[in-house]
């Protein structure tokens, strides 16, 4: 065994506090959604902890058989929410890929987007731009209700995905309109800065049209500073700490000169990776530590926002008997990760719809961000379930609070040829509003 | 390791995406849910029907390789812990409800059926599959067969074994085996259906389980009781049994317990109070309101200092998920859970829960104890860090005080974990050296090679 594993089992053996509250109970089979399809032990958080554990004694000799099996998971964190000993699954796993990474270094793709583009959002955005211009060479409409493409030729990166082009114009470049819209209200109004994240930003800016509006309506000042980016969990996901790094200092950085009470956000994954993630794996001490603590606090789901704190009458909303029929999807990092998943669902009826649960609601939709992209076959089959799921309600549109899922669902839905559309809730009550 | 014609034989019966060599995979077989070493097998297979199951019982008698059946893996004995020579037989392809007979209330399984997604089915049509032990959202139909799983209802509804009317297995040879019926009397051959219940994979190896189902409750009502001493609570429960009724089921929960609980979930539970019942009568709704009457006078003439009478879904529902939420409080104090389950005839349960204090006392460690009051089957819960080792010694020994406590009370090591590997080396304290030999001349004419999860209830022993 060479020094450099050594040192890996040394790096591994710093989790051990956390991976030994696994009490291979087995729960986490229950809810797993990649469990449900495979059946294997290894797909299973029990598993991927007591493979942590064997490369802290020593078993391997070489971690790619762990980091492979340690990959194959959405992050989904339904096993942790639902973990009798409380085991903090997301942090140990996330941690663990950074470590494999720093041992075998970052694939050379990932490398190029991370590093060169991801961590540069003004770089990003521009490439982007471009991309936007020429994105009809290889993909073309699909004409369907969801709007999404299809490939315009065999692609084995595209596969027969149905996927959201990106926006025509993204919301970074619509910045002065929309802040114009709250200016007429009285300086003493809440300040609410709206942190957009990238897929609001370049593929759905219509749900950060709809964020404005809403917030607007009830009165609340928005700020949308520029030179925003990822939150860095694509990044973090794949082990990549450095890029994460830098993405958390640069957002510090903007948000210090910015004058706001709330930062709110339409994603779930982009508001649940800054209230946790950001300061979980940042210094735990000192100013950088403090201001974390500070943002994470301050940071807000925009359906919670508006809800619990803005507008509480939208809280007894009730269902429009007649009204459109709509289900929700419970995105996992909304629900899972931070217990909201009351007040998406008053804003679908404050839009006056007629609200028709589906079964598992809170079931995984199989996105897991880069998951999709590497386990496309399994991803697809989790998402099936749930496109079942949504057509059993006999709904014509699928709400969710998170663009990801969103992307998920509308591929799904795309694939079996259906009619029903995709929304955020904040779409849904916006439209209401006039 | 297994020989690679014998590894391409598997390939062959069970395809090449289920059976699993790698050593990342054969790790994540090594254990159970049991606080013992692991041991890694040489590979784990998954057949996808009985024709392939029985293939691979045959072929693993031709080259006597040891097999250990896995459901679930939540297995509290070590009876999934597998041998390093031998399989582990994976059931969890094998899950399909072939049949819910609702003329004739039976059920008919494949052994990788999720004991929750069965009673779901059987309720569904208006039925009622009673066991339900703790791991039920995931553990399989087979492993409870095969450990006897209990649960909350073992006072009024009894435990897996009397919901078992017939089953079929592979024996030892790869053999098939069929015993009891779909009948409920049966009175031809040998109770091969009661021989295999609690056997834990060391006599056959199930492939389909016939289940009695019976109507289900029309009514019930739950309540609890709160008390200031630990007596008048388990006294509560003599009580209550001394005066004819049966409560579908009869909890406890300690003091420790509830404090736990409390701090992890914030439901208001008094964190004062020594001990509380948590009760639930069912039937038809005239025996409910009589028997759920007489309960409750029962509790106050024991010293309840409060009585809670759930008057809705939402009041039902939370008092048992504060009793569902005990091992999960419990859980999150130390890195280390033990959890026992010694029985004592349910007379015995105030001096049993005495033992237990005196127990945690003298090697001062920290034990909750919650559990199936009403049938004698408490879990008295050892809280510890396994890597501390002198801390990890004092535990072995209270563990084998608890055995010993609960035998002198005229009980049994255990109640619904089954014997496994952690209580192999205690059962002659229980049954006898003679049972012990018996058992294992049974298991030596039954599979003389010993592939069948071998050292298993009755230890490493050749028969002598």
């Amino acid at each position: 065994m060479g020094n450099n594993m050594n040192s890996l089992v040394q790096q591994v053996r710093e989790l051990e506090d956390m991976v030994i509250n696994c009490s291979r109970c087995g729960m986490c089979q229950s809810v797993c959604p990649l469990f449900e399809q495979t059946g294997r032990e290894a797909d299973v958080s029990r598993g991927k902890l007591s493979l942590l554990t064997g490369l802290m004694e020593k078993v391997f000799t070489d971690p790619d058989g762990v980091d492979e099996r340690l990959n194959r998971c959405l992050l989904c964190g339904s096993c942790a929410s639902n973990c009798p000993s409380g085991v903090n699954v997301l942090e140990i796993f996330i941690r663990a890929r950074a470590i494999l990474v720093d041992y075998k270094g970052l694939p050379a793709a990932k490398k190029v987007i991370f590093r060169s583009l991801l961590s540069k959002p003004g770089t990003f955005d521009a490439l982007l731009s471009v991309a936007n211009k020429f994105q009809g060479l290889f993909a073309k409409a699909d004409k369907n209700h969801q709007g999404t493409s299809c490939a315009r030729f065999i692609s084995p990166l595209l596969d027969d995905r149905h996927f959201k082009l990106l926006a025509p114009v993204p919301l970074h470049n619509q910045l002065s309109t929309l802040a114009e819209k709250s200016a007429h209200l009285p300086t003493t109004a809440p300040r609410v800065l709206f942190y957009t994240g990238c897929l609001v930003d370049k593929i759905f800016p219509s749900i950060g049209h709809a964020v404005v509006k809403a917030l607007t309506h009830h009165g609340a000042r928005v700020v949308i500073p520029k030179g925003q980016g990822c939150c860095g969990i694509p990044a973090l996901a794949s082990g990549d700490r450095d890029t994460f790094d830098t993405l958390v200092d640069h957002h510090l950085e903007l948000m210090r000169t910015q004058k706001f009470d709330v930062m709110i956000t339409a994603c779930a994954t982009c508001t649940s990776t800054i209230k946790k993630l950001w300061p979980a794996l940042s210094p735990q001490e000192g100013s950088k530590a403090a201001a974390l603590k500070d943002l994470a606090a301050k940071t807000m789901d925009i359906n919670q926002y508006l809800v619990d704190h803005l507008a509480p009458e939208l809280k007894d909303a009730q269902s429009e008997a007649g009204g459109e029929r709509v289900t929700y999807h419970d995105p996992c990092h909304l629900k899972k990760s931070l217990g909201v998943a009351s007040q998406p669902r008053a804003l679908v009826k404050a839009a006056g719809k007629d609200l028709v649960e589906m079964a598992g609601s809170d079931k995984c939709c199989g996105m897991g961000g880069s998951f999709n992209l590497y386990h496309y076959d399994l991803s697809s089959a989790i998402g099936g379930l749930k496109q079942e799921s949504i057509h059993a309600t006999g709904c014509t549109t699928l709400s969710a609070g998170c663009p990801a899922c969103m992307m998920q669902i509308s591929d799904m839905l795309a694939k079996a040829g259906s009619s029903i559309k995709v929304k955020h809730p904040v779409e849904l009550y916006a439209d209401r509003l006039g | 390791m297994i020989p690679s014609s014998v590894a391409q034989s598997l390939e062959d019966i069970v395809g090449k995406e289920n059976l699993l060599m790698e050593k990342e995979d054969r790790l994540t077989y090594s254990y159970d849910a049991a606080v013992l070493d692991p041991q890694m097998p040489a590979a784990a297979v998954m057949p996808g029907s009985s024709e392939e199951l029985g293939q691979v019982v045959r072929l693993c008698a031709e080259h006597k390789i040891p097999i250990t059946v896995r459901g679930s893996g939540t297995n509290l004995s070590g009876g999934t812990i597998p041998e390093a020579k031998g399989l582990v037989l994976l059931t969890n392809r094998l899950n399909k409800i072939i049949e819910i007979n609702e003329k004739d209330m039976y059920a008919v399984v494949q052994p990788g059926v999720i004991t929750s997604k069965l009673a779901a089915a059987v309720e569904a049509k208006g039925l009622f599959y009673p066991p339900d032990p703790g791991s039920q959202a995931v553990s399989t139909i087979g492993g409870n067969v095969a450990e006897n799983a209990g649960g909350l209802r073992g006072l009024k509804y009894g435990v897996t074994k009397d919901y078992v009317m017939g089953v079929s297995f592979y024996d030892a040879t790869g053999k098939h085996v069929k015993g009891g019926s779909r009948t409920v009397k049966c009175a031809t051959g040998y109770n091969l259906a009661g021989l295999m219940v609690g056997s834990e994979g060391t006599l056959g190896i199930i492939d389909e389980i016939t289940l009695r189902l019976i109507p289900a409750p029309q009514s019930r009502r739950s309540m609890v009781a709160i008390y200031d001493t630990v007596d008048q609570a388990t006294e509560t429960v003599a009580a209550i049994i001394a005066a004819k009724i049966l409560p579908a089921t009869l909890e406890i929960m300690d003091n420790f317990t509830i404090r736990a609980v409390e701090s992890y979930s914030n439901i208001g539970l008094n964190t004062d109070a020594a001990a509380m019942l948590l009760i639930e009568v069912d039937g038809h709704p005239a025996v409910v309101e009589d028997e759920g009457k007489q309960v409750e006078a029962i509790c106050r003439e024991q010293g309840a200092c409060e009585i809670q009478i759930a008057e809705t879904d939402a009041e039902r529902d939370a008092i048992w998920a504060a009793r569902r939420s005990a091992l999960s409080a419990l859980a999150k104090l130390k890195p280390t859970l033990v959890l026992e389950d010694a029985t004592v005839p349910r007379s015995q349960i105030p001096n049993m829960v005495r033992a237990l204090g005196r127990i945690a006392d003298k090697y001062k460690l920290d034990i909750g104890t919650f559990g199936h009051a009403g049938d004698g089957n408490l879990h008295p819960t050892i809280l510890t860090d396994r890597r501390n080792e002198a801390e990890w010694h004092k535990v072995e020994e209270a563990i084998e005080e608890i055995f010993d406590a609960a035998l002198e009370l005229g009980g049994t090591l255990s109640g619904e974990h089954g014997t496994g590997l952690a209580k192999a080396p205690f059962l002659e304290k229980e049954a006898g050296w003679s049972s012990i030999l018996f058992c294992r001349e049974l298991r030596k004419a039954m599979d003389p090679d010993q592939i069948l999860n071998p050292g298993k209830i009755t230890g490493v022993g050749n028969g002598q």
